[in-house]
C-alpha cells in the first residue's frame, strides 16, 4: 500500500526566511506521527503545506497517492486550479490551534457545513451524521450553541468533529491544545486518544510529550526548519542522540 | 499612613477617626448647569414653534396637499429608485470589492479605476453624462442582438438608476472590502480545509459574517439614498421634490409643499431606521446573541 504522506526535499521561504529546509519524510497508512521542537522550528508550516494552505516552493508532496498542487505534464510540473486544489484538500482534515470555528454559525451547522456544500450531501443525512459526531466528542446537548458560547475545549471537539465529518483519511492537528486552560486540555486529548486508536492516520504538532509518548507510533523533532531526529517516542523522548533534542525536551519538562 | 490605618482600627476612637463616615447623608449633585441650559432650549424651542404657528404657513394646505396623487406618485418613485439604485450599488459593491482582493491583476486593475473614477467625481455631474449619452451615442446596443436609439433607452429613471447606483457601488465596494477584511483569516483556511473554494469561502463563510460590519454603514448610506434621489429632478426624475415643485409653481404654496415633502421623507427615513435595526440583530448571531443569552442566563437558572 502506497504511504498516506511522502514528503520529499521540501522547501518553504518567507521572504528571506527558510522556514522549510529540506524535509523528508513518509507517514503510512494507519501511523501517528507526533512533531514536536521550539517555536518557529517550522512545525506549523509543514502541517499547512501538506493540506495546501502554504505553497511550497521546492521539493514535492504526495498525499494519498496524489501530488499535491502540481499535474505532471511530461517533463514540467505544472500548478492546479483552486477548484482542483480544494478537491485535493479534502483527503485530509486540519485542526487548527485557535479553532477557528465558523462564528455566524451553530456548533451543528459548522458540522454539517462542510458535508452539505462541498460533498453536496442531502441535509437530513447530514445532520444524522453530525449528530452522531457530536455524541462522540461528548457535546450532544450544545448543538445549537453558537462558539462564542462554548469553552475553548468544547470549541476545539466540535472542531475536530467539523474535521471528522468530511470522512478524511488524514488528520492534521496544529497544536490542538496549546490555546486551552490546562484543566481543559485534558477533554480534546481524550478525543484525539480515541481517534487514534480508531486507526485514523494522523499527523500531530503538540507539546504534550505525555500525550506524545502514550499515542504515537513515531516522534519527529524539527529545528530550525529541518528534522533533526526521528524515531519511536521511547528512543526520542526518553533517551534522544541529539543535543539539541535533549535540550528542547529538558526545557519543556522543566 | 500605617498610624492613621492603626486608629481607624481601635474601636472606642471610631467617632474621632476621619474614616467612620457611616452616620453621614449622602446629597445628589445638583446640576445647575443643566437646568439652565434646559430652560433656554425650551424657550428657543417655544419661540421657534410660535414662529411658525403665526407665520405665513397654511397647515389647512399641507394637510390638503400630503396625499393627493402627484405627491404619493412622488413618493413612489422615491422608494422605488432608492430600493433599485441601492440594490444596484450593493450588487456592484460586493462585485468590485470581491475583484480588488482577487489575485487576477486584471480584475484588480479595473475594480481600483472604477472606485477612483465614481468616486472623484460629482455626481450630478455622472447623472448628466448618463441622460446626455446619446450626444456621444446616438444608438446603443449589443452588435446583432438588439439595437435602440439611445434617447429611448435613457430616460430618467434609467439614467438616474444607473447614475446613482454605480457611483453608490464605488462607496460600498470600500465598505464590504474592509468588512471582508473584518473577519478572521483563520474563517477562510478552515474554509479551505474543508474542502471549499476561495469564492465558496467567501460567499458561505467570509461574507455572512462581512454583513455585521456592512449593515451599519449602509443602512447609513440607504438613508443617504433616500434623499439623493432628489437630484434627479436635474433630469427630469419625477421624484417626491420634483413634483412638490410642480405643484408649488402652479399654486405658489412654496413652504407648504415643501413641509410635505419634509414630513415624506421623515416617515420614509424613520421606517428604514427601524428596519435596520433587525437586520443588524439577524446579522450578529453568534455575536450579539451571546450578552442577550448571558443576560437571560439568570433568570431562567432561578426559575
Ligand atoms: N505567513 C508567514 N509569513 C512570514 N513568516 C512566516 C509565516 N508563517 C510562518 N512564518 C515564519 O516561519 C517560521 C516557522 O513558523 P511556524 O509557524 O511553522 O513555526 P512553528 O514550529 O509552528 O512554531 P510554534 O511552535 O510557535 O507554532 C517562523 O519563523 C515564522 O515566523
Ligand atoms: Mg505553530
Amino acid at each position: 500500500m502506497k504511504p498516506m504522506v511522502v514528503a520529499v526535499d521540501v522547501h518553504k521561504h518567507f521572504g528571506s526566511l527558510h522556514a522549510l529546509d529540506g524535509i523528508s519524510i513518509e507517514v503510512p497508512h494507519g501511523e501517528v506521527l507526533c512533531i514536536i521542537g521550539p517555536s518557529g522550528s517550522g512545525k506549523s508550516t509543514f502541517l499547512r503545506c501538506i493540506n495546501q494552505l502554504e505553497r511550497i516552493d521546492g521539493g514535492a508532496i504526495w498525499v494519498d497517492g496524489e501530488l499535491a498542487g502540481y499535474r505532471r505534464s511530461g517533463e514540467s510540473l505544472l500548478p492546479l486550479s483552486d477548484k482542483e486544489i480544494a478537491r485535493q484538500r479534502l483527503a485530509s482534515g486540519m485542526v487548527f490551534q485557535r479553532f477557528n470555528l465558523f462564528a455566524h454559525l451553530t456548533a451543528l451547522q459548522n458540522i454539517i457545513e462542510g458535508p452539505v456544500t462541498v460533498r453536496k450531501r442531502p441535509k437530513a443525512q447530514a445532520v444524522d451524521e453530525a449528530m452522531a459526531l457530536l455524541e462522540r466528542v461528548g457535546l450532544a446537548d450544545k448543538r445549537d450553541a453558537y462558539p462564542s458560547e462554548l469553552s475553548g475545549g468544547q470549541q476545539q471537539r466540535v472542531a475536530i468533529a467539523r474535521a471528522l465529518a468530511m470522512k478524511p483519511k488524514l488528520m492534521l492537528f496544529d497544536e490542538p491544545t496549546s490555546a486551552l486552560d490546562p484543566e481543559l486540555v485534558g477533554e480534546v486529548l481524550a478525543v484525539i486518544r480515541d481517534l487514534a486508536t480508531s486507526g485514523m492516520t494522523m499527523i500531530v504538532v503538540t507539546h504534550e510529550l505525555g500525550f506524545a509518548r502514550e499515542v504515537s507510533s513515531r516522534v519527529v523533532f524539527m529545528d530550525l526548519g529541518r528534522i533533526i531526529e526521528e524515531g519511536p517516542p521511547q528512543e526520542i523522548l526518553v533517551r534522544p542522540e541529539q543535543a539539541r533534542t535533549r535540550d528542547f525536551i529538558a526545557a519543556v519538562l522543566s | 499612613m500605617d498610624v492613621k490605618v492603626a486608629t481607624a482600627g481601635t474601636d472606642d476612637a471610631a467617632h474621632t477617626s476621619p474614616y467612620s463616615i457611616a452616620h453621614l447623608r449622602h446629597v445628589p449633585q445638583r446640576h445647575y448647569g443643566r437646568w439652565l441650559a434646559a430652560t433656554l432650549i425650551l424657550l428657543a424651542f417655544a419661540a421657534i414653534v410660535k414662529a411658525f404657528a403665526e407665520g405665513q404657513i397654511a397647515w389647512s394646505v399641507v394637510a390638503q396637499f400630503f396625499t393627493v396623487p402627484a405627491i404619493l406618485t412622488g413618493l413612489a418613485n422615491t422608494v422605488l429608485m432608492t430600493v433599485c439604485a441601492m440594490l444596484l450599488g450593493i450588487l456592484l459593491g460586493v462585485l468590485f470589492a470581491v475583484m480588488v482582493m482577487s489575485p487576477n491583476p486584471v480584475l484588480k486593475a479595473v475594480s481600483v479605476f472604477y472606485i477612483w473614477f465614481f468616486r472623484g467625481t460629482p455626481l450630478i455631474l455622472q447623472l448628466l453624462i448618463w441622460f446626455n449619452l446619446a450626444l456621444v451615442f446616438p444608438t446603443i446596443g449589443i452588435p446583432g442582438l438588439f439595437e435602440a436609439r439611445t434617447v429611448d433607452v435613457m430616460t430618467p429613471f434609467v439614467a438616474t438608476f444607473l447614475g446613482l447606483g454605480i457611483n453608490q457601488g464605488a462607496y460600498t465596494a470600500e465598505v464590504v472590502r474592509a468588512s471582508i477584511l473584518s473577519v478572521d483569516a483563520g474563517q477562510t483556511e478552515a474554509a479551505k480545509s474543508i474542502g471549499m473554494t476561495r469564492l465558496t469561502a467567501l460567499r458561505r463563510i467570509v461574507l455572512p459574517q462581512a454583513m455585521r460590519v456592512i449593515i451599519p454603514p449602509v443602512g447609513n448610506e440607504v438613508i443617504s439614498m433616500v434623499k439623493l434621489t432628489s437630484i434627479a429632478s436635474v433630469i427630469q426624475y419625477s421624484e417626491i421634490l420634483r413634483n412638490a415643485q410642480t405643484i408649488y409653481y402652479a399654486n405658489a404654496r412654496v413652504i407648504e409643499l415643501l413641509i410635505v415633502a419634509a414630513i415624506w421623507y421623515l416617515v420614509v427615513v424613520t421606517v428604514l431606521t427601524i428596519g435596520q435595526h433587525f437586520l443588524e440583530k439577524h446579522f450578529s448571531k453568534g455575536h450579539g446573541e451571546r450578552s442577550a443569552q448571558r443576560a437571560t442566563a439568570p433568570a431562567a437558572g432561578g426559575a
